[in-house]
């Protein structure tokens, strides 16, 4: 009886290691697949560094301070975000392709209202280049930048004066575009996708589902409640508090619905190795929030926007 | 029984809709036709731009007339080209479209160039605000046109893939769409030197 009993123990860690691995393995792959994805991009966009990233070494430290401060100022009160950035080079790529592809990246505006611009300056080319997002268009039309690319930017830097090209480049776009947006008087963080709209069908869905499942088995119910509604929670952009709040909701959801569904309920909770399966380990992904910082709001660019060479 | 039944059918009725790619098949052609919008726009931007540039060009160079009178034509080409949004699914639309589009495309660059021979024309000022209006509009265009054929390629992929192809073949029957293809050197945004 005593040696049965231990080699039921036994057995039943070594299933739990098994799935373990398997668990670990699963995850090193999808950890493994993020990082290529990852990798692909850094070669080509660098990454977002704040409001001025002068990866080409064209500013002074003070001037650089100066128009952060601007540019935040303005993001403040216009809610209009604009960045600079400066390359090296552009290694033999068109310069409104590269451009357009920052904008994609970076997603410089805010959601809806996609009032971002990037003046981008690759510093070998000798190249400048104003991008304009589709809500700015009207007021910083490819006209005015043109003119502020070839009029205000590009002869100071012909004359070597970096420091006041950028400064007086900047400013002239902040004047083009001022007063055409407002900051909103509650400004939560935007950018993040879908919303509970999005989700209601899925809610709904699931929770047919869940009451079928749970009608089967308690745990099946539950299990399949944390894991459904965690992942949709995840997958639909929602943060790691939601994601786990929801997992926690899918789970309740899943014991309790066919209850409330009355009718006699079969199956008692089954006792196997799978009803330790509470760990919320599927939520975990939510941390892919880019903490805290300056980052885009999910600004849509359509080519607008000059170039100019000095 | 009969009613945990009824849910039972109802939840895989609901599943099929999402697993068989209804839904997706339906978002990828509406992204396509969103995309369509702006392509048409763009062009239609351009084509805004000629009358302007043309009148600019005549008062400096009036025995370019030849070069003027391809540009006029080739832009009463477009207009004539009948544009939908039903002609994405179809190929000989899209191809005269994109012939009548590159031939303007062909007859501005000419223009440009021709332009280069007369420096009180470069000097005028509103002739540099046409052309930075028309490489901006050049450089949408391209962007329109790759985000259209990014679009493409997704929902044509969508249709494709099982079991959505099942769904497409007896619930949708929506055809494939066509993409824009790369021409020999006619799309090419005009190099303008300041």
């Amino acid at each position: 009886m005593k040696g049965s009993h231990a080699g039921n123990v036994r057995s039943t860690g070594r299933a739990r290691g098994a799935i373990l691995k398997r668990v670990a393995i699963s995850l090193a792959f999808c950890l493994g697949v993020f990082w290529a994805a990852a990798c692909a991009y850094a070669l080509d966009v660098p990454a977002l560094k704040g409001r001025v990233n002068d990866y080409a070494g064209m500013i002074s430290p003070g001037v650089r301070a100066q128009l952060e401060k601007e540019l935040q100022d303005f993001e403040r009160s216009d809610s209009t975000q604009m960045v600079v950035l400066t390359i090296d080079s552009l290694e033999g790529e068109s310069l409104e392709e590269f451009s357009i592809k920052v904008a994609e990246t970076w997603k410089i505006g805010q959601k809806g209202k996609d009032n971002g611009a990037i003046l981008l300056v690759a510093k070998k080319d000798r190249k400048t280049r104003i991008e304009v997002g589709r809500g700015l268009e009207g007021k910083l039309t490819d006209l005015t930048a043109g003119r502020i690319v070839q009029l205000v930017i590009n002869p100071q830097f012909k004359r070597g004066d970096f420091d006041g090209g950028f400064s007086s480049g900047v400013r002239a776009m902040m004047d083009a575009t001022r007063g055409e947006f407002k900051a909103d008087a509650a400004r939560s963080r935007p950018g993040k996708k879908g919303g509970l709209g999005s989700a209601l069908p899925f809610l709904i869905f699931g929770a047919i589902f869940l009451l079928v499942l749970g009608r089967i088995s308690r745990v099946l119910g539950g299990g399949a409640g944390l894991v459904g509604f965690s992942a949709m929670g995840f997958l639909l952009g929602f943060s790691l508090v939601t994601v786990v709040l929801l997992g926690v909701l899918g789970l309740v959801l899943g014991i309790f619905l066919p209850f409330l569904f009355g009718g006699a309920f079969r199956g008692g909770g089954g006792s196997g190795p799978g009803g330790y399966w509470t760990g919320g380990g599927f939520s975990s992904g939510g941390g892919f929030d880019d903490g805290g910082g300056f980052s885009g709001g999910g600004g849509d660019f359509g080519g607008g926007g000059a170039s100019g060479d000095w | 029984m009969r009613r945990s039944f009824l849910y039972g059918v109802i939840a895989l009725a609901m599943m099929m809709f999402t697993g068989c790619g209804y839904n997706t098949i339906q978002q990828n052609d509406e992204a396509v036709k969103a995309a369509w919008g702006d392509v048409e726009a763009t062009y239609q931007r351009r084509n805004d731009l000629v009358p302007n540039l043309v009148e600019t060009v005549k008062a400096y160079a009036k025995h370019e007339s030849e070069t003027l009178q391809a540009v006029t034509e080739a832009r009463a080409k477009v207009g004539s080209v009948q544009v939908s949004k039903d002609m994405i699914g179809n190929p000989q639309a899209m191809a005269q479209f994109q012939q009548a589009q590159a031939s303007m495309g062909g007859a501005l660059s000419r223009l440009l160039l021709v332009a280069e021979r007369y420096p009180d024309l470069k000097a005028n000022q509103n002739f540099r605000d046409l052309q930075n209006q028309l490489e901006g509009t050049e450089n949408r265009i391209n962007v329109a046109r790759t985000r259209y054929n990014k679009a493409v390629q997704t929902f044509n992929t969508s249709i494709r893939v099982f079991p959505n192809n099942l769904t497409n073949m007896f619930l949708l029957k929506l055809p494939q769409k066509e993409p824009f293809k790369a021409e020999a050197g006619a799309e090419k945004a005009p190099k303008v030197k300041f």
